[in-house]
C-alpha cells in the first residue's frame, strides 16, 4: 500500500510540474467542449433558398411567404428559368430550389392538387435529409391553410380528412440541441484525456529507460500499475466534474437524474479506458506508436458511438460491433442520467456490460505487463 | 553452492531468434569481489546482466544470484540486488530528494530509514546546494553518483553497474572508483563493466566477454602474465582482435 503511494506521489509531481502537459490536461480539453457542443449540431439552418415562380398568383406568393416566414429559409431570390436555377445550385450559391408551375393557383382551386418541384443539394446527405423534413413541414402546413380557404368557397360536402401528428418531444422539449451533445462530448473529452495519458504514460518511461530501472525493484505488478493508474483515474474524475459544472453553468443541460450514480458508473468505465491505454502501452515502444494506436481505437469508437450517427441506423453487422465499444455505453448512460433521469436499474445492462468490459481490459493489462523479457 | 559465491553461472545463455547474445557463460563471483565484466561494443555484456538481474529470461543454462534462481526466483533476486543501467535512469524531473524518495519507497523503505538515507546521501555526495534541483539540471558525473547512490539505498548485497563511467571526466571517474571501494569495503560485491581499462586494473576479478563468450578470467595481474603484456589494455586488445 505504502508503495503505491509513493509511485502516486511520483506521479502528480511530475504531472503537475509538466508545464507544457497541464493545459493540455485542463484547458484544450474544456475549450473542445465550449466549441464543439455549440458547433456540432444537427440543426440545419440558413438553407439558402430559392425559387422559379412560374405562376405569379397570390396562392405562390402566400406559399414563398410561408418559406420567408420560417427562420430555417434564407429566402434568396427568384430564378427566372430553371436553367439558371441549376447553374447557382452547380456553384453552391442555393440549396434548395422550390418550383411552382403555372396554372398553380387554377388547379388548386379546379382539381384540388397540384405539383410542385423541389430540387435539393444533397452533396451533404444529412443536411439534405434535414431540409426535405423542413420542406415538406412547411408545404403541409400551407396545405392546411390552404384547405380552410378553399372549403369556404367549395362544396361543404366535402370534408377534409384531418389527420394531424403532433410530434411530442420527451426529454429534451425544446429539441436543444445542445442538451444533447453535451453530455455526448463530455464523454469524449474524459475519454480522450484518460486514454492518451495513460497510454502515453508507461510507453515514455520506457523511452528514457525509467522503466528498467523499476523493474529491476521488487515491486509487484499490480501495485506498479495501480500507482500508474491511479493518477489518471483521478483526472478523469476531475474532468467530469469540470465539464458537468460547465455543462450546467454554460450549456444550462438539466441534470434531472442522480449524480451519485453518474459518478459510480464514470468510476467504472474510466477502468475500462485506463486498461485500454495500459495494454496499448505494453505493447508500443515508442510513445508515437502508442498515440497513433490510440488514435485509431478513439476515432472509430467516437463515429461507432452513437453521438453523431444513431446506432440504428448503421448496418447489422456495425451495429454488433458497437457492443464492443465503450463509448457508446457512456453515451447512453450519460443522457439516459442527465437528460432522462434514469435509475440504477435502468442503465443495469450497460453498468454490468462495463464492469464486464473493465475485468477484461485490465486483466490483459496486468498479464500483457511483464517485468521480465 | 559455494556461500561465498554471491553470483554463480553455468552455461547461462540468450538467443534472440537465430543470434546468439550470450554463448554459454560460466563464471562465479565471490562476496565482496568487485568483479570485473569487460568486452567490446556488443559482445554480450548488457544482455548477460540483464538476465543476471532478472529482467530477462535466459534461453538456456542458469544463474544463481543471492542464493536465487534468475529463471524461477527473479524477484527474490531484485531485492538484493542494485543495478544502475548505461542508461541514465533517474527522473529528470524530479529533484534529487524526490528521485531519492521515490527509489527508496519502492524498495519499502520506511519513511525514517528513507529520510535517514537521504541526508547521509546527500552529506557524502556534498549535494546539499541542489538537493532541490531538478535530476535533469545536473551535469552528467553528478548524476551518475547520484544514480549510484540511489543504487545502493536498499543496502544491497550486489550491486550492477553497467559502464557506470561512460562519457564521465577522469576526476568523476576516479571518485565515481572511491565510491566504489568503500561500497565494497563494507560488503556490497560489485559486478561492474566498463571500456576504461584503467579501471579494469582497479577490480579483484576481471572476465573478457568475446563474441559472447567468456574467453578470459582471473586477476589482471595473472591475466596480463597470461598474455605476457604490461597493461589491461593489451590483454584486452590481443582477445578483442582474436
Amino acid at each position: 500500500m505504502k508503495i503505491i503511494f509513493y509511485i502516486i506521489q511520483k506521479e502528480f509531481k511530475q504531472i503537475f510540474r509538466n508545464k507544457g502537459m497541464l493545459p493540455i490536461i485542463f484547458v484544450l480539453p474544456l475549450l473542445q467542449l465550449v466549441i464543439l457542443s455549440n458547433a456540432a449540431t444537427f440543426e440545419v439552418k440558413n438553407i439558402k433558398f430559392a425559387y422559379i415562380d412560374n405562376d405569379r398568383s397570390s396562392s405562390s406568393r402566400a406559399l414563398i411567404e410561408k418559406f420567408e416566414a420560417s427562420t430555417y429559409f434564407n429566402v434568396l431570390t427568384n430564378f427566372p428559368s430553371e436553367a439558371i436555377a441549376s447553374s447557382a445550385m452547380l456553384k453552391g450559391e442555393v440549396d434548395v430550389v422550390l418550383e411552382i408551375p403555372s396554372h398553380f393557383e387554377r388547379n388548386l382551386q379546379k382539381e384540388k392538387r397540384s405539383n410542385l418541384g423541389i430540387t435539393i443539394n444533397a452533396i451533404d446527405g444529412a443536411a439534405a435529409g434535414v431540409e426535405n423534413v423542413y420542406v415538406t413541414q412547411i408545404i403541409q402546413s400551407y396545405n392546411k391553410h390552404i384547405k380552410t380557404d378553399l372549403m369556404q368557397i367549395s362544396d361543404t360536402q366535402i370534408r377534409p380528412v384531418n389527420i394531424d401528428t403532433i410530434p411530442l418531444f420527451w426529454y429534451n422539449e425544446t429539441l436543444n440541441y445542445k442538451t444533447y451533445m453535451v453530455p455526448g462530448i463530455l464523454v469524449l473529452l474524459v475519454t480522450m484525456i484518460t486514454l492518451f495519458l495513460a497510454g502515453m504514460n508507461i510507453v515514455r518511461e520506457k523511452e528514457i529507460g525509467t522503466l528498467e530501472q523499476i523493474n529491476v525493484t521488487p515491486i509487484k505488478k499490480s501495485q506498479f500499475i495501480i500507482g500508474k493508474l491511479f493518477p489518471f483515474w483521478i483526472i478523469g474524475m476531475g474532468l467530469l466534474t469540470i465539464g458537468l459544472l460547465l455543462a450546467r453553468l454554460i450549456f444550462d443541460v438539466p441534470m434531472v437524474g442522480s449524480l451519485l450514480l453518474m459518478y459510480a458508473y464514470t468510476s467504472i468505465y474510466i477502468l475500462v479506458i485506463l486498461g485500454m491505454g495500459l495494454f496499448i502501452s505494453n505493447f508500443t515502444d515508442t510513445q508515437q506508436q502508442a498515440m497513433f494506436i490510440a488514435w485509431f481505437f478513439m476515432v472509430i469508437f467516437i463515429l461507432m458511438s452513437g453521438l453523431f450517427t444513431p446506432i440504428e441506423s448503421m448496418p447489422e453487422w456495425a451495429q454488433i460491433l458497437t457492443e464492443f465499444n465503450p463509448i457508446k455505453y457512456f453515451v447512453e448512460v450519460m443522457r439516459m442520467v442527465m437528460l432522462k433521469g434514469s435509475g440504477l436499474m435502468d442503465i443495469l445492462p450497460q453498468l454490468i456490460k462495463t464492469i464486464v468490459y473493465a475485468l477484461i481490459m485490465n486483466g490483459l493489462a496486468v498479464w500483457s505487463y511483464k517485468k521480465t523479457s | 553452492m559455494n556461500n561465498t559465491n554471491v553470483i554463480q553461472a553455468e552455461g547461462l545463455t540468450k538467443m534472440f531468434g537465430d543470434f546468439t547474445a550470450v554463448n554459454a557463460i560460466t563464471f562465479e563471483v565471490k562476496k565482496g569481489e568487485i568483479f570485473g565484466f569487460l568486452g567490446a561494443n556488443g559482445a554480450g555484456k548488457t544482455t548477460a546482466i540483464k538476465m543476471l538481474i532478472g529482467i530477462s529470461n535466459p534461453t538456456s543454462g542458469q544463474a544463481h544470484v543471492a542464493g536465487f534462481d534468475v529463471s524461477t526466483q527473479a524477484e527474490d533476486i531484485k531485492k538484493n540486488i542494485g543495478y544502475m543501467s548505461q542508461k541514465f535512469a533517474l527522473y529528470d524531473d524530479l529533484t534529487v530528494k524526490e528521485n531519492i524518495t521515490f527509489f527508496g519507497g519502492i524498495y519499502g523503505l520506511t519513511k525514517i530509514k528513507i529520510k535517514e538515507k537521504t541526508k547521509e546521501l546527500i552529506e557524502d555526495l556534498g549535494l546539499e546546494e541542489v538537493a532541490n534541483q531538478l535530476v535533469g539540471s545536473l551535469p552528467l558525473g553528478w548524476k551518475q553518483k547520484i544514480s549510484f547512490s540511489v543504487a545502493l539505498l536498499h543496502e544491497p548485497k550486489i550491486v550492477f553497474l553497467d559502464e557506470p563511467t561512460g562519457g564521465v571526466d577522469p576526476i568523476t571517474r576516479r571518485q565515481f572508483w572511491e565510491m566504489i571501494y568503500r561500497a565494497a569495503h563494507q560488503g556490497t560485491t560489485i559486478f561492474v563493466t566498463t571500456h576504461y581499462m584503467d579501471e579494469a586494473e582497479y577490480c579483484d576479478r576481471v572476465s573478457i566477454m568475446v563474441n559472447g563468450k567468456i574467453e578470459a578470467l582471473d586477476t589482471p595481474k595473472e591475466l596480463k602474465k597470461q598474455f605476457q603484456v604490461d597493461s589491461m589494455n593489451d590483454v584486452f586488445l590481443k582477445l578483442a582482435r582474436g
